[in-house]
């Protein structure tokens, strides 16, 4: 049913929104914990910022990537003077364009879930003489369960349906850069609507299951709550 | 029932057409307005994308395909007859290094595989990329350039702006695209080097005001201008 080639774009797939989601929580993590517990004035411009990809077009983030990454660009030239490989069409390059394409996903619900824990379970643990990072991985990873289930997921799910970015820094190079929702736009355009519906159908069921995951087990945390 | 004679009647056509033809198209437009009291709207987009459109219904009048395939496909699927399609202009292939040093072989540049990206349209969708196919298997190329060199638009106006951003060193693209460059930035390859890009069009729906287009296209002012756009004509072999 499937093509070796929509395999290996499956793939390309998962490994791009398991590596973004993977970096998202690491990184996002101390920037949401950061914008829960400030009251810089810089917060609104940050909380701005990285809401953005929620409101642009994916193409207007994949064509300044486009033109920030050529070796003319300041990305890509810098790279060049370091020496370092050209991140434009390569796999590297989209999970860097994932990653700011996906940041609201896992960092609003971090911050949420760190901005109604409150106060008084840290100030409760520190009062028993835990340190910072004591405190981190002792109250507030265990009190985050739901805010970092729902950010994983979101994250993940989000990177999955990544369509405009990828289309304008991948250049459909299979094996690298070529992922399901390209590999669908192909068999699409080449008239192809068979091969197409198989993938598309697979990635509708592949979303579903994965948001299900989520609301079941908010379901069932709202549950726990209310006994 | 009072018939109005000698008004003519204005109507809006809206007119489907491949990227690579947009701008050609949008300059004949302008004459055909000038000329005509009809005016026209172009969708620009891919022609696969303009197909589904059409199938599932898009309201267009005429549709100005990329290649053959598309349009002899909407007369498998009964939604055109034979006689509303014809070819408009003939596509011709070039091969573009926008950054190399005047004086540069740009063919043996690309038979020494010496770049690092190579851009071109993707083969499977697009004629001008099939017609970079053609070439690479023509002049043995394809286990010299590795797949990892090549990145692949999904039309050849993507192919194009891979080029243009500077993120590929050279690429194959449509010849109407790099008319304005200077001469020592492309090859012209030659054409017994791939199948003829063919561009037809069809007749979706058949009115006063798009048989008054079809007119305009075949005058003297409108070949002229396809031509100078880098596309040639059919029938003029």
């Amino acid at each position: 049913m499937f093509q070796p080639s929509d395999l290996i774009a499956l793939v390309i797939t998962l490994k791009l929104a398991s590596y973004t989601t993977i970096i998202l929580l690491l990184g996002g993590s101390p920037l949401a914990w950061w914008l829960s517990q400030t009251r810089s004035k810089a917060k609104p411009v940050i909380e701005a910022l990285i809401a953005l990809p929620l409101v642009l077009p994916p193409t207007v983030l994949g064509f300044y990537l486009l033109i920030t990454l050529s070796p003319n660009g300041l990305i890509g030239r810098t790279l060049e003077q370091l020496g370092l490989p050209a991140l434009a069409f390569s796999f590297s390059g989209l999970v860097l364009g994932s990653v700011i394409y996906s940041l609201p996903f896992v960092v609003q619900p971090l911050q949420n879930a760190f901005h109604s824990l409150g106060n008084k379970p840290l100030e409760t643990a520190a009062t028993l003489g835990a340190g910072p990072i004591d405190r981190f991985f002792r109250v507030v990873l265990p009190m985050s369960k739901m805010g970092y289930l729902t950010a994983t997921v979101l994250g993940f799910a989000h990177t999955l349906g990544e369509f405009g970015v990828v289309l304008m820094i991948g250049g459909n190079i299979p094996g690298q850069t070529q992922v399901l929702s390209i590999a669908i736009y192909d068999h699409v355009e080449a008239l192809d609507y068979g091969q197409a519906h198989v993938l598309a159908a697979s990635l509708l069921g592949l979303s579903f299951l994965v948001l299900l995951v989520v609301y079941a087990s908010n379901r069932r945390a709202n549950l726990v709550t209310l006994q | 029932m009072i018939t109005v004679c000698g008004k003519i009647q204005a109507d809006t056509l809206t007119v489907a057409v491949a990227a690579n033809f947009a701008e050609t198209l949008e300059s004949i437009v302008a004459g055909f307005e000038q000329a005509h009291p009809h005016s026209v709207v172009l969708v620009r987009g891919s022609s696969g994308r303009h197909y589904a459109q059409i199938v599932n219904g898009a309201p267009f009048d005429l549709f100005f395909s990329a290649d053959s395939v598309r349009v002899q496909q909407l007369v498998v699927d009964q939604l055109v007859s034979p006689g509303q399609t014809m070819t408009y202009a003939i596509g011709q292939l070039v091969l573009w290094s926008p950054a190399s040093e005047p004086g540069t072989d740009i063919a043996l540049q690309l038979q020494g595989a010496r770049f690092k990206r190579l851009s071109m349209a993707n083969p499977r969708l697009a004629p001008y990329g099939q017609a970079a196919l053609e070439v690479l298997q023509g002049l043995d190329l394809t286990g010299v350039i590795k797949t990892q060199q090549i990145v692949r638009g999904v039309n050849v106006a993507q192919a194009y702006q891979f080029i243009a951003t500077g993120n590929a060193e050279l690429g194959f693209v449509a010849l109407s695209q790099v008319v304005q460059e200077p001469l020592s930035q492309y090859w012209r390859v030659p054409q017994e080097l791939y199948t003829p890009i063919k561009q037809e069009l069809a007749v979706l729906k058949d009115s006063i005001a798009s048989k008054a287009f079809l007119d305009y296209l075949a005058s003297s002012e409108a070949r002229a201008l396809i031509l100078l756009q880098g596309y040639q004509l059919p029938g003029n072999d």
